[in-house]
């Protein structure tokens, strides 16, 4: 079985600052994969290179199979048209720490807009699906509404109803629950666990040790942009091996 | 001392009170409601008072001044007021359209990622906004005398003067230079869109020109629209430079040229300031439509309409005087 997401020896540089410093790594399809590790370790960096939303300095990234933002001839390099990178984002949902709902729609247009603006689909049939998205995240009666009328914990199970609306074949998820009040945490881990029960491969950076121990499938240690441990989540989790993976969760456990 | 007569007032109102809480609230406990004595402000009856009284001479000034009122309404619907009327409206709607357009274009070159179309918007904004707009509409109804002809090969060709009437020198003069300031609030506006927003259209598959047209824009008209209100209101009065300026026979050029023939110069000036009164009072209700339209998702509730107002206010009337807070 050939990786979802594959890693090899991925760099990244803000200027001077480096903040991915050789990843590798592998994800296989139907995998719950964990990222976890202190701010500025470079686990966002990394899932925003996963659908090129940041572009990679070294190093080589797989989808599927096919080489993130580039098209490979011999042995140059040629980057991908803005057209293409966009075709194939369509097939990585991708969920926000601050949700990014566009405001200025409702929830349901919020989740009809890509496959209506981007596959083309018609309005009736997007929004059937929109329904039953919503439906799914329990937020059917919700659909009317615009952002500012949802919580934090709604807003989020939107944004994953719009990313879900294109069918994707692998989600992003960005600290999906660090921006919202922790009785509303709740609601939207339920929402990822029934995804990864339905088999979707889902790659989380999360906080939520507790997510990870019971859904993950395996968790990475990452700090200052390396990965420092990767595994079964009750091996990284609960018997570390290294010192830094020690202290991190000694402190948020 | 003054405070005296009202104090024989206070043991009325408990009694008042106690039938409010009977009707309103049965079974609760009525709260001891505060009934102070408010703040007495001197000062805002003296300067009330004085600014009452600095108007009373400003308007007795005007009516025992040496105008003759009555010419005002006899030719405010003048036949030749009236389509100077009709032409002010024209061209500043279109030029504001021109301006609004070629805005938006020169908003996007502005911050493009290439540097020749940058610094080309850069320099149109540099040269239309940093002249004035009279300068500018006298080199357009001049440009004869320095291109006789205008020859854009097989498309058009003609000799200037006739191509550039007066009409067209008052809509590309204000328009052009309408431009310059458009871009620079289209921009803003663009520029205050949250970051995540494109990157959120972008993660979805959206391409960069969707992106601006479906996400971008549309949650930037919301900044852009007030400052856009202002210069149509703006635009409105500007398009009077036209006049002097490239011959244009708008509202003050029709208005002014009745004041020479019958004498009533200042009469004249007056019914001209009198429409345009009037044409930005009818715009700036459109602008708040406009404004409250943008506003869908960004706010909980949207303002009210004003007949929404006056609805809420009417039912809330009975209610009101039942209230009895008394001032």
């Amino acid at each position: 079985m050939s990786a979802m997401v594959k890693a090899e020896g991925v760099h990244k540089s803000y200027g001077a600052t480096q903040v991915l410093k050789g990843i590798d790594l592998e994800v296989a399809p139907r995998e719950v994969f964990c990222l976890i590790g202190p701010s500025g370790s470079g686990k966002s960096t990394f899932l925003r290179c996963i659908n090129h939303l940041e572009k990679i300095n070294a190093g080589r990234l797989y989808v599927d199979g096919e080489l993130v933002g580039y098209r490979q001839k011999g042995d140059r390099l040629y980057e991908l048209k803005d057209s293409e990178v966009a075709q194939n984002r369509r097939d990585i949902g991708m969920v926000f720490q601050r949700f990014n709902l566009f405001p200025h729609m409702t929830a349901l247009a919020n989740v009809m807009e890509a496959p209506v603006q981007v596959k083309g689909e018609t309005k009736a049939v997007a929004r059937e699906r929109a329904l039953k998205l919503l439906d799914r995240v329990g937020l059917a009666d919700k659909a009317g509404n615009y952002p500012s009328q949802l919580s934090g914990g709604q807003q989020q199970r939107v944004a994953i109803a719009r990313a879900l609306a294109m069918e994707p074949k692998l989600m992003l998820f960005d600290e999906p629950t660090s921006a919202l009040d922790p009785e509303l945490v709740g609601d939207v881990l339920d929402v990822m666990r029934g995804l990864a029960e339905d088999g979707m491969t889902m790659i989380v950076v999360t906080h939520e040790m507790g997510f990870a121990r019971e859904v993950g499938d395996s968790v990475v240690f990452m700090d200052d942009g390396v990965v420092v441990e990767s595994g079964a989540p009750r091996d990284v989790l609960t018997n570390p091996q290294h010192e830094r993976t020690k202290s991190f969760l000694s402190k948020v456990l | 001392m003054t405070d005296s007569p009202e104090k024989p007032e206070k043991p009325q109102n408990p009694e008042k009170d106690g039938k409010d809480g009977q009707t309103g609230q049965p079974g609760q406990p009525e709260p001891d409601v505060i009934r102070a004595i408010p703040v007495r402000h001197y000062g805002r009856w003296v300067a009330a008072a004085v600014v009452i009284a600095l108007l009373g001479l400003l308007v007795n000034a005007f009516a025992s001044a040496n105008v003759h009122y009555g010419a005002i309404p006899d030719y405010l619907f003048d036949s030749s007021v009236v389509s100077g009327l009709g032409k002010t409206v024209l061209i500043s709607l279109l030029a504001m359209l021109l301006g609004l357009v070629l805005g938006i274009v020169l908003a996007v070159m502005r911050l493009s990622k290439n540097p020749v179309t940058s610094s080309v918007s850069w320099l149109y904004i540099w040269f239309f906004r940093g002249t004035p707009v009279y300068v500018q509409l006298l080199l357009w109804f001049n440009l004869a005398l320095i291109f006789p002809e205008i020859n854009l090969g097989p498309i058009y060709r003609d000799y200037m003067s006739s191509f550039m009437t007066p009409f067209m020198a008052a809509l590309l003069g204000l328009g052009l230079n309408e431009a310059a300031y458009m871009s620079e609030i289209v921009r803003a506006g663009i520029q205050s869109v949250d970051e995540g927003q494109t990157e959120a259209a972008h993660a979805l598959g959206m391409s960069q020109g969707r992106t601006l047209r479906r996400i971008v824009l549309p949650q930037a008209m919301r900044v852009i629209v007030p400052p856009t209100g202002n210069e149509f209101i703006n635009m409105l009065k500007t398009s009077s430079l036209a006049a002097s300026a490239a011959q244009y026979l708008e509202l003050l050029r029709s208005t002014s040229d009745i004041g020479q023939t019958t004498g009533a110069t200042v009469e004249m000036l007056f019914l001209a300031a009198t429409w345009y009164l009037i044409l930005t009072s009818v715009f700036s209700v459109g602008q708040f439509y406009l404004e409250r339209y943008y506003a869908r998702g960004s706010l909980r509730s949207l303002p009210l309409t004003p007949w929404q107002k006056i609805r809420t206010n009417l039912a809330g009337l009975g209610n009101r005087t039942k209230g009895g807070v008394s001032a």
